[in-house]
């Protein structure tokens, strides 16, 4: 297979996932929030997600990115053993990044910490952020998802003595939902990682909260339960949408673990605001590919 | 209450907007977020003019995607950005640019509530994220200030129509619903925690 038609294809199927992505809210999301609005007792609240709802329909229908803030642009990657070429992966990547700021366009957003100058291109050192993982067959997917700062800003991490348990989970995430009030842009959905260390609970805790489809269950029964009880306590809160009073607080709360050391406990907590923005490649080993979400 | 409001603002014309009050706007909004914050500050502190005048005027917290087509400025897309940063700057930009309407999103805080309640302001929000119903509401661009900044951060100087729902959550009373809506939950914080056997 040569090379420069693989590099070609991953670039276009990227530009054409960021572009779907922050332009079209997935299925599972819309149907997330027309169940809020319709659950929703408090008329400030009703009328928050109503117009988040009529800004979802006006962006479909201009083709424009739906929030003014296209995020930080993630990908997380799956690629088969077999796929011809990793090589040209990361550059096809970055350079879609590049190509998409332009012409969607994406508000450039990547900035220096310390200089803070921006590049004016969405590019930067480690960002785009690529994680990729390897997975059976001769097939390339990865999904993009431009992770917005509003809802990045009041992401927790905590270290509780291993032996309060669920009991330490249950409080910081009840306390991080408090936290953040209104800042994320509720309805919020919330990824909560557990275990494995402090950058491993912040990991799972990013890919619960932006990747994992609104709606599924979790496959393991005791998590599943957690979930929903956390779910229901959460939207006691009274917050809203947006913050203006009312039981649309979160959509969902999505929990992950990794196995964990015995003398640490790490809780990462990151939150992803209503506007969930994702998109998904998969690429051929002849370079066809289709975008979906 | 739904109100229909004009720029120039008239202190009556806010001075009656409670909190829970709807606000559609109509006339002239400028853009500022935190670097257009500071130099506001910066300005009135070296003795400065600034370049556009804020007397009865509404300030938007937006950093909007802006596309230049054929060399004309279009702001494509433009939600409101988290009001909170601008809570350092904003009561002196109340009370000495002489400011009416604030519009952003998360609320703001004490400093600014209080400003609001001494000059005569109020603070609303405008639902975050939704930037393409609020670029719809633009008529079209009047001017653009301090480019320089960026264009996220420039002062856009924007003529709209029925820019809203804007919910009024800081009146002149000094109510701030967003204070009030955290402090609700803080009642309830216990009680939940209890429910899910913390405590």
């Amino acid at each position: 297979m040569n090379n420069r038609i693989l590099e070609e294809a991953i670039e276009k199927a990227a530009i054409e996932a960021i572009a779907k992505a922050v332009i079209y809210i997935p299925p599972d999301v819309k149907k997330a929030l027309i169940e809020a609005f319709n659950n929703e007792v408090s008329e400030a609240s009703r009328l928050q997600i109503k117009a988040i709802l009529k800004n979802i329909e006006l962006a479909e229908k201009m083709k424009m990115p739906l929030c003014q803030d296209t995020g930080i642009i993630m990908y997380y990657v799956r690629v088969g053993y077999e796929f011809p070429s990793f090589k040209v992966i990361e550059k096809s990547l970055v350079n879609a990044v590049k190509i998409a700021t332009n012409t969607i366009p994406l508000r450039p957003n990547t900035v220096h910490p310390f200089t803070g100058e921006n590049p004016g291109n969405n590019i930067g050192r480690y960002i785009p952020y690529i994680n990729i993982e390897f997975i059976d067959g001769d097939e390339l997917e990865f999904t993009v998802v431009p992770k917005g700062g509003g809802s990045e800003y009041v992401s927790v991490l905590k270290m509780p003595p291993p032996g309060e348990g669920v009991r330490a989970i249950k409080k910081a995430v009840v306390d991080a939902v408090l936290r953040a009030g209104s800042i994320p842009c509720p309805p919020t959905v919330v990824g909560v990682g557990i275990g494995g260390g402090s950058d491993i609970a912040l990991h799972l805790a990013k890919k619960a909260a932006c990747l994992r489809k609104l709606g599924s269950s979790n496959p393991d029964p005791v998590l599943d339960k957690l979930e929903k009880e956390l779910y229901e306590a959460l939207n006691e809160l009274g917050i809203g949408a947006m913050g203006v009073g009312g039981r649309s607080t979160v959509l969902a709360v999505h929990i992950d673990y990794a196995h964990r050391h015995p003398a640490t406990l790490p809780i990462g907590i990151v939150f992803q605001c209503w506007a969930i923005r994702r998109a998904t490649a998969r690429i051929s080993r002849d370079g066809s590919f289709k975008v979906f979400q | 209450m739904i109100y229909l409001l004009k720029t120039p603002l008239q202190e009556g014309d806010v001075r009656k907007l409670k909190v829970g009050d709807t606000v559609y706007l109509t006339g002239v909004v400028v853009t500022a977020r935190d670097a257009a914050h500071r130099r506001f500050i910066e300005y009135l502190k070296e003795g400065k003019s600034i370049p556009i005048d804020l007397r009865g005027g509404a300030i938007y917290h937006c950093g909007p995607i802006v596309k230049r087509i054929n060399n004309e400025f279009k702001i494509v897309v433009g939600g409101p950005t988290t009001s909170a940063r601008m809570e350092l700057y904003e009561a002196d930009v109340i009370k000495r640019l002489g400011v009416r309407l604030i519009i952003g999103k998360g609320g703001m805080g004490s400093k600014t509530a209080k400003a609001c309640r001494e000059f005569g302001a109020v603070y609303t929000i405008f639902t975050g994220g939704a930037g393409v119903l609020a670029a719809n509401t633009i008529k079209r661009i009047i001017k653009v200030e301090w480019l320089d900044l960026g264009i996220p951060e420039a002062l856009w100087v924007l003529e709209v129509e029925n820019f809203g729902p804007l919910l009024v959550t800081i009146d002149t009373t000094g109510r701030n619903l967003t204070k009030e809506i955290i402090e609700g939950a803080k009642r309830k914080y216990k009680e939940i925690l209890k429910k899910l056997e913390v405590i």
